[in-house]
């Protein structure tokens, strides 16, 4: 399987996308298909503060729940709303429309200790 | 026949696979210090001398001949039917089956009991039931705690203290502080918890006020009120009720209750020691995702036939592991089946007049004691079927009235040092005025 080029990931199956200093966080397809069907998704309150692999929230699938484990450190300036009608996003457009929260970028330098696509794909092969 | 599927060749050949000489030897690993036994277990009886045994320690039971004992427990008139379904063997002797979806009947059964909770506690969902009022009200506090994820839980002296018990031993293992809320126990005082005392002890880490409607001390409290000063303070109100008490009192949800919890066993569960009694807990919609033990859900097959399943099970021990809402999914589906067959026979109507012949007999009882200059209201305010009166030496006449083969109610100084000269007294529609009449003239007797 290959993943986006231009996304972080961590072994726990998050990616992120920086564009300045913000960071789109979400769940990778592989996670997705995974967990199976997704029925429910606990997104972060905007303005909680996430530390890096710390749990920011919940996803909940027909056979199992998982916590959702934060790339990178931040604090929420927008959650994907549309996850509370349709968490089935996660499966159908992980990377796209199924984005789970937004943070302000703490520490650029956290993005160190994340994997590139190829060594994403390394090791979930 | 023998129950025990291997016989001794079977045990041999495995003791040899592993090459262990003996099954005793099994245990070589556990110290002879720690062990069990020996056990000093009288010889064997035939069965009429078993029979015999039984009936000389069944002989020490002593069954009052008259109770006014409630305090928390109440002997209610359960109809025939009661027995009748939860005997059926379909239901007796059947654990939830894995695979629950097979037993579309228990299913069916548990997803009408918790229909009936809701309707009766105003609220939007309820479980399939707990151990008992003590460990729902627990559970309650820790849902609390997980939807503010707030850390402490103010709680009312009104409680029951054995809830209040079984609430510090739940807390005490995830670090839950509990702070309490006193009731003003004034000699002619308000018996309730004052809404200013609550609104002092709560605070922006406590995760909810949990308060007892009626009391302990069987009085009514300013439930509307304090469940605005918890919600003031940003946490959540937990309702403790009487299930029997709805059919009079506004439900909980309506005075903006997050959580109920009760103990059940008024409905169709007979009074007895160590029970097996059943807890109730309700929550709103919002919340289900963090509701503690079995939901069962009402949906469609593929051919759109209606049937049941256990659903959301992604909040249980058995798919979240350490993370689920509760260490404990196990119901009382036998007690749960009692409860709904009884409000199925008795019917909105029945159940209103149970509460009305209750509330209605405890005046009759306090007026009783009250006119022959026997006891006094302790409180002022409004009482249910359980009232707290102040009875001069209560100890020594409760006593007394004991070894006659009366229980004079709960004295409340076992468990509040203040209510020392106070018992409580309960009456439902099994007290008869016979009943009251001898309690008068035998109190009478003890002064």
């Amino acid at each position: 399987m290959s993943y986006p080029d231009d996304l972080r990931y961590s072994k726990e199956h998050e990616w992120v996308r920086l564009e300045d200093d913000r960071a789109t966080i979400g769940i990778t397809s592989f996670a997705a298909d995974e967990l199976g069907d997704i029925v429910f998704v606990e997104l972060p309150e905007v303005g909680a503060t996430l530390s890096q692999f710390g749990t920011f929230g919940v996803v909940e699938s027909v056979k199992a729940v998982s916590d959702l484990y934060a790339p990178v450190s931040g604090e929420v300036v927008e959650v994907n709303e549309a996850l509370g009608d349709s968490p089935e996003l996660l499966n159908s457009d992980p990377f796209g429309k199924g984005w789970i929260a937004l943070v302000t970028l703490s520490d650029a330098a956290e993005l160190d200790a994340l994997l590139d696509a190829a060594a994403y794909a390394d090791e979930t092969a | 026949m023998t129950y025990s599927p291997h016989t001794e060749a079977d045990r041999a050949r495995m003791l040899d696979a592993i090459g262990v000489a003996s099954v005793d030897g099994l245990f070589d690993d556990i110290p002879s210090a720690v062990r069990a036994g020996p056990w000093s277990v009288p010889p064997p009886l035939v069965e009429q001398e078993v029979r015999a045994e039984l009936a000389r320690l069944a002989g020490r039971n002593r069954i009052p001949e008259v109770s006014f004992l409630g305090a928390g427990v109440y002997r209610h008139l359960i109809p025939s039917v009661v027995s009748e379904v939860i005997s059926r063997p379909e239901f007796a002797t059947s654990y939830t089956p894995y695979q629950p979806e097979v037993s579309q009947g228990t299913l069916q059964s548990i997803y009408e009991f918790q229909s009936l909770i809701c309707e009766l506690t105003g609220m939007e969902v309820a479980t399939a039931s707990h151990y008992d009022g003590a460990t729902a009200t627990a559970e309650a506090a820790l849902m609390a705690c997980r939807l503010t994820r707030r850390t402490r839980v103010a709680v009312s002296a009104g409680l029951n203290p054995d809830y209040r018990r079984v609430l510090e031993t739940y807390c005490s293992g995830p670090g839950i502080e509990v702070v309490d809320v006193p009731v003003d126990l004034a000699e002619g005082g308000s018996g309730t918890t004052e809404p200013s005392s609550a609104a002092e002890a709560l605070g922006d880490d406590v995760a909810c006020l949990i308060v007892a409607h009626p009391n302990f001390l069987g009085q009514l409290e300013p439930m509307r009120e304090l469940a605005d000063a918890a919600h003031a303070a940003g946490g959540l109100f937990v309702a403790v009720v009487e299930p029997i008490s709805l059919a009079l009192l506004e439900p909980p949800g309506d005075y903006g209750a997050d959580l109920v919890a009760a103990e059940g066993q008024p409905l169709g569960v007979p009074v007895s020691f160590g029970g097996p009694y059943v807890g109730l807990m309700a929550a709103r919609m919002a919340s289900v995702r963090q509701m503690p033990g079995r939901l069962v859900g009402a949906t469609r097959d593929v051919n759109g036939r209606k049937g049941y399943v256990l659903t959301l099970q992604a909040r249980e021990q058995h798919i979240r592991r350490e993370k689920a809402a509760s260490n404990i999914c196990t119901n009382q589906a036998l007690m749960a089946l009692a409860a709904t067959a009884y409000l199925t026979a008795v019917g909105p109507i029945g159940l209103r007049e149970v509460a009305e012949l209750s509330m209605t007999q405890a005046r009759h009882l306090t007026g009783a004691l009250v006119a022959a200059g026997l006891a006094e209201r302790r409180f002022g305010g409004t009482y249910l079927n359980e009232v707290a009166l102040r009875v001069p030496d209560a100890a020594r006449r409760h006593a007394a009235l004991a070894e006659r083969g009366i229980v004079a109610g709960y004295p409340l100084g076992r468990s509040e040092p203040a209510l020392h000269d106070t018992l409580l007294l309960a009456a439902t529609e099994v007290t008869t005025d016979a009943d009251i009449d001898r309690l008068v003239a035998e109190l009478e007797e003890t002064r």
